[in-house]
């Protein structure tokens, strides 16, 4: 931390910034731009090599050229909600999506909702106020639009039928999917992701309070650890099989892979141009069988994951950043076994596809047989789906030794529009 | 209904029995009375050399850290003074790895052996152990005793295969004719001997999928066959379902009938080692715990607990069959386990009726939670057998 130049300005920044201070000064809505907390981000994310506690004043640009959530360096929380459009009005839904913007703005700004419009006594307060005096804490906020916000029942609600992106259509059935519809699909969706939980279940709160008659929760998840890195910068953490995930995941500072599998092109879908410099996102809520993992051998874990537990090496041998041997044959065949996940996933298995995941693992309390019904919540971003996504998963579902200890309960594919410019609303380019 | 999944074994099976009993290191016990004082005993392996941070270790429990800072796949092993009869092994470590090898040793002399890239006598040395104090049991584990264990499993198999075909054939005639009734009350008995011996019938990956797959797993453009298509013909859901043909049933019929006569054959010369039959039986508990408490095995016929009690007996055969085994082990493991075994049998008796068992959508939630918790209690210590029996 002490080699960090911005510290002193972060300190500074964090003094103007809280909440506390502005709500204490009468019209102070309009004082923190948020170019300036994004200045901290952007520096911080780049300097720091080592693993640091997450800083709470941190703070990302909500107006960029993509949205934020998706390459910044991953937060510790999340909370994640789909939402289905009640409103028939084209114009009710834009003037939400307004809303949600300028909310949005506020909160990863450290700022409270409305703030700055009067409101009496008599009237409930604009922000529901926990978040009050808490610090940005990272929060970003990342906007999906689902498949059936284009078209539902055969219907073109919103008049943006012949918008829809090609590849934005409800994932296949993939083998031993379980999914449960009250945890799958939605007409739109928001990532919420900060280093501390209050600040990311706050942001969803006021979001669903503002959308009330335009909108409403279908379902919403709650990811209590990140289970990937997206930085170079972020240590790997380890997802609830004990084990490291997201070794080879895709980082930010991999631009040129990024542009390649992350972020969806010009010239990509010529009926969906407005999505160019966004992406797709793909939610998956993979409950993992801890009981019986935890009742098998370290020997079998290892062999099913492809990787030693205790550094995230591959079987095949070296460190946790080696690359791994696919060849390499110990007494019983591949050292990293034929069914392993880490040789199913790897981009030399999947047509050299490499995937930016997000994922968070999760917790909801116990099931009716009094097992932990837990797992990993998994995001990924992609810049197609039919080709980045679906046929892995197709090959992991079918093959993966380690689906034995895991089962899909929800799923979602959204279409995730570019950054909000100043000015802009989130998705101004599909309904433009 | 298990993905196939590799086997990790501490000895091939195609090995002479002498080779298996060595390679698990089954004579020493791993019961001793307190652990060396004297810390881990670091090994590197190289593709030259074999070092060992000491050469001399008080007797007990000793831990060596392997670490291979080679370029080859290396192995590490720990003879008796004969330099041949193997008290412990650590295989498949990859280069820049680091592996544990925990053994229970008695005083005397032994012999080290790193073993890069895997092949002939490897790089050996010599280490003393010395009289620490520690008292170390040494079980009696005698040949003949791992030969009933194995050679008993073997011959339980290749009778629930027997059964199972015998079960089949009816079950198959009958269906096909059109006898849909006599088809119901076949289905569940004659299921009861394939789920004995699930662990065996998945080891051949190619028969699990063809026989047992559930609709669910279904992989996209995936011809459906064996049991569970049938069962659902059988007992129809009220929508969405067309019965099969006379054609679609004789050939569904006859395919599993030909697997069924695949997987008899097979067993015949199959042949396993201890530690097959005890992650065996382990993995018929997680079956039980992950398919058959949920309800997700049988969701057409409801018949889950003539599987569950199927995986039990399974489970149950191999663990009686380690039994003698474990107990020189582990007595306190053996009896727990045995406890555990009874008590998840009291309760499954419960839901007896007939000859059989209730339809499971009779067992009501509470009900199944309380077969969950006794399912753990048992799962629990029975997932420490195959390690207490082969470290």
């Amino acid at each position: 931390m002490t080699e960090n130049p911005v510290t002193d300005d972060a300190a500074e920044q964090r003094g103007r910034l809280s909440r506390r201070r502005l709500l204490g000064t009468a019209g102070a809505g309009a004082v923190a731009g948020a170019a300036v907390v994004g200045g901290i981000g952007v520096a911080r994310a780049g300097d720091h090599q080592d693993e640091a506690t997450p800083d709470a004043a941190l703070g990302y640009p909500f107006h960029d050229e993509h949205q934020a959530g998706i390459v910044t360096p991953a937060q510790d929380r999340l909370h994640f909600a789909s939402f289905d459009v009640l409103t028939e009005s084209r114009d009710d839904l834009v003037a939400l999506l307004k809303a949600w913007t300028d909310a949005a703005a506020a909160m990863t700004a450290g700022r409270a909702v409305g703030s700055g419009t009067a409101t009496g006594y008599d009237s409930p307060p604009t922000d529901t106020g926990e978040a009050l005096g808490l610090p940005p804490s990272g929060l970003t906020l990342t906007f999906g639009f689902g498949p059936a916000l284009f078209e539902k029942d055969g219907k073109d609600r919103f008049g943006l039928r012949d918008r829809r992106p090609a590849a934005l259509r409800p994932l296949p059935h993939f083998p031993a999917d379980n999914l449960s519809p009250a945890r799958s699909d939605g007409d739109l969706c928001v990532q919420a992701c900060a280093n501390d939980p209050q600040v990311a279940v706050h942001a969803i709160r006021n979001l669903a309070r503002i959308g009330f008659g335009t909108v409403a929760m279908r379902w919403a998840q709650l990811g209590f650890g990140r289970t990937s890195s997206t930085s170079r910068s972020q240590e790997t953490p380890r997802n609830l099989l004990g084990f490291k995930d997201g070794t080879a995941n895709l980082k930010a500072e991999d631009t040129g892979e990024i542009e390649k599998f992350v972020w969806v092109g010009e010239g990509d879908d010529a009926a969906a141009g407005w999505l160019a410099g966004g992406s797709y996102l793909v939610a998956r809520r993979i409950n993992m069988h801890i009981e019986t993992w935890d009742r098998t051998s370290l020997r079998e874990q290892e062999g099913l994951v492809g990787r030693e537990r205790a550094h995230g090496a591959p079987l095949s041998g070296g460190s946790e950043f080696t690359e791994l041997d696919l060849e390499i044959k110990g007494t019983n065949g591949p050292l990293i076994p034929l069914d392993a996940h880490v040789r199913l996933a790897h981009p030399s298995q999947n047509n050299g596809t490499r995937l930016l995941r997000r994922g968070y693992n999760f917790t909801d309390g116990s099931d009716h047989l009094g097992r932990l019904d837990a797992g990993l919540f998994f995001i990924a971003f992609v810049r197609n789906p039919d080709e980045h996504y679906i046929p892995m998963q197709t090959q992991l579902s079918s093959k993966d030794g380690l689906m034995e200890y895991l089962q899909h309960t929800g799923s979602g594919l959204w279409a995730v529009p570019p950054g909000v410019r100043d000015g802009e609303y989130v998705g101004q380019s599909l309904f433009a | 209904m298990f993905l196939n999944k590799t086997v990790a074994t501490c000895a091939l099976t195609a090995l002479p029995l002498s080779a298996l009993l060595s390679a698990c290191s089954l004579t020493e016990s791993n019961k001793s009375a307190g652990t060396t004082s004297d810390g881990p005993i670091a090994v590197t392996s190289s593709d030259d050399a074999c070092t060992l941070s000491s050469t001399k270790a008080g007797s007990g429990t000793l831990k060596f850290t392997v670490k291979n800072t080679g370029s080859k796949v290396t192995e590490f092993y720990l003879y008796a003074e004969d330099g041949k009869r193997i008290v412990g092994e650590v295989e498949n470590i990859g280069p820049g790895l680091t592996r544990e090898l925990v053994v229970s040793a008695k005083p005397g002399s032994y012999v080290t052996a790193c073993k890069p890239g895997m092949e002939g006598e490897g790089i050996r040395g010599r280490l003393t152990v010395t009289d620490s104090g520690r008292t170390t049991s040494v079980a009696d584990v005698s040949a003949a005793n791992i030969a009933k264990a194995t050679e008993g499993y073997a011959s339980y198999v290749k009778h629930e295969a027997d059964e199972l075909l015998e079960e089949t054939t009816a079950f198959v005639t009958a269906y096909q004719a059109g006898d849909d009734a006599k088809a119901r009350a076949l289905y569940p008995t004659a299921r009861q001997h394939w789920e004995r011996i699930e662990p065996v019938a998945e080891s051949f990956g190619d028969l699990d999928p063809k026989m047992d797959l559930r609709e669910a797993d279904l992989e996209k453009g995936q011809t459906w066959t064996g049991w569970h298509l049938l069962e659902k013909d059988l007992w129809p859901p009220d929508t969405g379902n067309r019965p099969l043909s006379k054609a679609e049933r004789a050939r569904y019929a006859d395919d599993l009938l030909a697997n069924t006569k695949t997987l008899h054959t097979r067993v015949q010369t199959t042949t396993y080692d201890l530690t097959q039959l005890g992650n065996g039986s382990k993995e018929l508990m997680d079956e039980v715990a992950t398919g058959k408490i949920t309800g997700e095995e049988e969701i057409w016929s409801h018949t889950d607990l003539y599987d569950f009690q199927a995986n039990v007996d399974g489970a149950k055969e191999a663990f009686e069959l380690l039994e003698p085994i474990l107990a020189a082990k582990d007595e306190e493991l053996e009896e727990e386990i045995d406890a555990r075994f009874d008590a998840l049998q009291d309760l499954l008796d419960e839901y007896r009726s007939g000859d059989g068992f209730v339809s499971y959508t009779e067992v009501t939630g509470p009900q199944r939670k309380e077969l969950s918790d006794a399912v753990n209690a048992l799962a629990e210590p029975l997932s420490k057998m195959t390690g207490a029996i082969t470290q």
